[in-house]
């Protein structure tokens, strides 16, 4: 076994702590929402035996370990409960809802990556130029300004001024048929149906909500982006590449911007992290039906197993992500390999 | 002329305005020839080179002047022509290797982008050539180095590596900014015996630039003494140690450390050398210290089975090369580290019963000082030089800083109006006055001195030398001296230790041991640092003495 091969396993192992202290959370933290979900799904009419009763029925009535020891079971067999308000499975209603929350995030980091990596290393490559300033511009408005506020603005502007977007009401217009779903992403399940049609109308509801949290993620990275592509600008090997007069090009992108990387990716896995809470809000704004508003929703009414599912769900997200940030490490870093 | 610089200036924008780091600097180069640039920190030796190559950093721009190589007036070019001529007609090796290497992209990869780049190899022979590029270097295993990176490698064969891709593509000249500096002084003699070497067996020209003029001595056929950005003096070296001219160049030679000069023959006017303490008991006794580190397979042992004193009022220098283990060694005396094995005895008494971890605590703290070798690093940045040298004073003993700081101060050397300054508004000499100053603050009884002038120019070295000399005398306290360089260790040890691979290879005498070193290792240590021509008064062939210098 090669020391990457071992080092990437270990990685892989790592995360297996992680996550049983990410179930054990989810349990503790549902249990301490205030509210008392067999009241709530007794009804406004019911009397003290009938909530007793219920309570019974729903298990809540057993000591906590007890509880957590059948959380934990019911997990491992692909259980996370019934929703309370809808009477769903809890699982189905995640899985249905996590791939447009999802594709809304993804979109909106690749529109942000698109955005501000090319930003931040002009910026680097051009200190003190126009575009430096305009990158600094760029950053500040970013963070200034909150999701919910550019979100409205940009609906203010494009949909009801401009009349360029289209209704921000969820995932696509009703005129269109859902796409048969192989991804759970609208545009690519739509676009590997060969429905073009679909596809523009799902990417023209996508585009309004991506780039709110675009905006919002884009000044994080594009300052880490000039700031590591700076201190790579400035180092010993950059000289040694000049001095051997390698071309501007490779001098920028094969020596300065591979460095530049690591900062730029741990970077990326925090703003990917931001962006998991920043679409709740975003959701709400555009009526998207994906988990973050699934959440607020559960959270309003104590429905305990929706919102145990999903802080379980961001949670493994979580983990994943920092997983993949790792492997990424490992590749771009040689250095990270040794011991 | 093959290179003729013609009144060079080149100035900086900075915050505070144009500085001009580079003043009317003129000097030629024959083909075939080698010429030195010396001079200490500021004097513009590196910009110089840097003007030459055109590639100053972005505030700093060629005002005036004329460089033009084989006939070529290399300030008319564009960019897009230097970069064609960088790395295929002149190349540069530069000081600090590894940092010089691209850490994340495979060293053969890095030579093969030189090669492929100036159209020496395509994409199916670069891996042939890239590898004969480090056979040229003398890279053993060169198929197998071709996939290292830079980290992988020790700090000499990491110098071959940039040597190897400034000669991948055959230049006409080589430029070399301190190319051995950082490099321990075997390791040294083996890159500048290549770089000597490659560059006449292909005939190129080159220009090396250092600090050190021993080094220049040794390798140049010329030499150009630079300061503040000027030229003071030129000329072959034998000339230029046997009559300088100039002031400056003669204050530097006499501060640099040679054999038959004492310590207070470094500073200019000479100084008598203060007179040595009166040897008492022994201070510090150290018995069978071993260290070991990680277990089993993968145990390494850096300190093994070794024993020394050091007497009161005593200098006792520990000298060898990066790995031998000085530093693990003068950690675990000042106890900040445990030995694996032995005891270290301080005034007869076991320290080693009190953990490191919590000897901080301990009475006899205030007895055992360092001066480290960074004293930039060493500084808190946040700390004026007035706390710099009261916090010892406050933790370690019962006396109040007022009065004290100004009295350590004034033993030092350092001006009472410097106390509240932060250590980035003081020079270099400045700071190690402030680090030496905290280090007397607690009335230690030892000093460990860990290479307190290795980052120091060889002027301020002479002074910070001579006053730790004065303070030996004046307060008869007694110095481990850690250093890899035996000459300026000379200077101010009474006994020395030659330390390699975690042993004690030799010891004994100042005096025996430079003049008639037993072991092959301290004899190769000696041969090894580069000596300047003496700078005799009568005209004596200095050719000659400094062969024999060398040859010692």
């Amino acid at each position: 076994m090669t020391p990457r091969t071992r080092l990437i396993l270990f990685r892989v192992l790592q995360a297996i702590p992680a996550l049983a202290g990410v179930i054990l959370v989810s349990f503790i933290l549902t249990r301490m929402l205030p509210g008392d979900p067999a009241a709530y799904f007794a009804g406004p009419a019911a009397t003290t035996e009938s909530i007793a009763e219920i309570r019974a029925a729903m298990g809540l009535d057993r000591s906590l370990p007890v509880q957590f020891l059948h959380y934990v079971l019911d997990l491992f067999s692909g259980d996370l409960g019934n929703s309370l308000s809808t009477g769903q499975p809890v699982l189905e209603e995640l899985a249905r809802r996590l791939p447009a929350s999802l594709e809304l995030t993804f979109t909106a980091l690749l529109l942000s990556c698109g955005i501000a990596l090319p930003l931040g290393i002009a910026a680097a490559v051009n200190q003190g130029s126009w575009i430096d300033h305009v990158c600094r511009a760029v950053v500040t408005a970013g963070v200034s300004l909150p999701t919910f506020f550019t979100g409205i603005v940009l609906v203010y502007v494009f949909y009801y001024l401009l009349g360029w977007a289209p209704s921000p009401l969820g995932r696509l217009d009703f005129v269109y048929l859902s796409p048969p779903d192989v991804t759970g992403f609208y545009v690519i399940d739509a676009l590997l149906a060969g429905d073009m049609e679909t596809a523009w109308g799902a990417a023209r509801q996508l585009i309004l909500p991506a780039t709110t949290l675009a905006l919002f993620t884009l000044a994080p990275l594009a300052r880490m982006a000039r700031a590591s592509m700076l201190q790579a600008l400035s180092s010993d090997y950059i000289r040694t590449a000049r001095a051997a007069g390698l071309r501007e090009g490779q001098v920028i992108f094969g020596y300065a911007f591979q460095n530049a990387m690591l900062p730029v990716i741990t970077t990326l896995g925090m703003v990917f992290s931001f962006m998991l809470g920043a679409n709740v809000l975003v959701e709400k704004v555009f009526a998207w039906p994906g988990i973050g508003s699934y959440a607020v929703e559960a959270l309003v009414v104590s429905d305990y197993a929706a919102v145990q599912g999903f802080v379980l769900a961001m949670a493994i997200l979580f983990v994943l992500l920092n997983l993949v940030i790792d492997i990424l490490y490992t590749v771009v870093d040689p250095r990270t390999r040794e011991g | 002329m093959f290179l003729d610089v013609e009144n060079l200036n080149v100035t900086f924008k900075t915050r505070r305005g144009l500085v001009s780091a580079v003043r009317d600097v003129s000097f030629t180069l024959e083909k075939g020839e080698t010429l030195g640039i010396v001079g200490e920190s500021g004097s513009g030796k590196s910009v110089s080179s840097y003007a030459i190559m055109r590639i100053l950093d972005r505030n700093g721009r060629i005002a005036n002047g004329r460089v033009s190589f084989d006939d070529m007036d290399l300030t008319a070019f564009s960019n897009r022509e230097m970069r064609e001529l960088r790395g295929r007609e002149i190349s540069m090796v530069f000081q600090n290797p590894r940092a010089a290497l691209n850490p994340i992209r495979k060293v053969g990869h890095q030579i093969e982008d030189v090669l492929r780049r100036h159209s020496r190899a395509t994409k199916y022979t670069a891996r042939k050539k890239a590898i004969k590029a480090l056979e040229a270097v003398r890279i053993s295993d060169p198929e197998k180095r071709y996939d290292a990176y830079p980290f992988e490698l020790s700090g000499g064969m990491c110098q071959r590596i940039v040597i190897a891709i400034a000669l991948a593509c055959d230049p006409r000249l080589l430029i070399a900014d301190e190319p051995t500096t950082g490099l321990d002084v075997t390791t040294q003699k083996v890159v500048m015996d290549l770089l000597a070497e490659l560059t006449t067996r292909r005939g190129m020209s080159s220009i090396l630039i250092t600090h050190d003029l021993g080094l220049a001595a040794e390798y140049c056929d010329r030499i150009v003494v630079m300061k503040d950005g000027e030229i003071v003096e030129q000329g072959k070296p034998d000339a230029l140690f046997a009559r300088p001219a100039n002031a400056y160049t003669r204050r530097l030679i006499s501060a640099t450390p040679r054999p038959g000069a004492e310590i207070g023959d470094l500073v200019d006017p000479p100084l008598p050398s203060p007179p040595r303490p009166e040897l008492g008991a022994p201070l510090l006794q150290v018995k069978n210290l071993s260290k070991v580190f990680g277990h089993g397979d993968d145990a390494v042992t850096a300190v093994d089975d070794i024993s020394f004193d050091i007497r009161e009022g005593e200098t006792l220098g520990l000298v060898g090369e990066s790995g031998c283990g000085k530093s693990t060694t003068s950690s675990m005396v000042m106890r900040l580290m445990d030995p694996s094995n032995g005891e270290i005895l301080l005034n007869g008494k076991p320290m080693t019963d009190v953990p490191a971890a919590k000897f901080a605590r301990d009475p006899r703290r205030a007895s055992l000082q360092m001066v480290f070798q960074d004293a930039t690093d060493s500084i808190n940045p946040r700390f004026t030089a007035r706390q710099a040298i009261a916090d010892p004073i406050r933790r370690l003993t019962d006396e109040k800083p007022n009065g004290r700081v100004e009295e350590l101060a004034t033993q030092v050397g350092l001006p009472l109006t410097l106390l509240d300054r932060f250590p980035h508004q003081l020079s270099g000499g400045q700071k190690a006055r402030v680090g030496i100053a905290r280090a007397l603050a607690s009335r230690p009884k030892l000093l460990i001195l860990d290479e307190p002038t290795a980052a120091l120019d060889v002027s301020i070295q002479a002074v910070v030398l001579n006053l730790l000399a004065e303070l030996r005398a004046s307060l008869g306290v007694s110095y481990l001296f850690v250093s890899h360089d035996l000459h300026v260790v000379r200077l101010l040890c009474d006994r020395i230790i030659v330390m390699r691979k975690g042993r004690i290879v030799e010891e004994g005498d100042t005096a025996s041991i430079m003049d008639n070193p037993t072991d092959d290792y301290t004899k190769t240590l000696l041969a090894a640092t580069p000596m300047a021509p003496r700078a005799d008064r009568d005209e004596v062939d200095i050719a000659i003495t400094a062969k024999q210098a060398i040859a010692e």
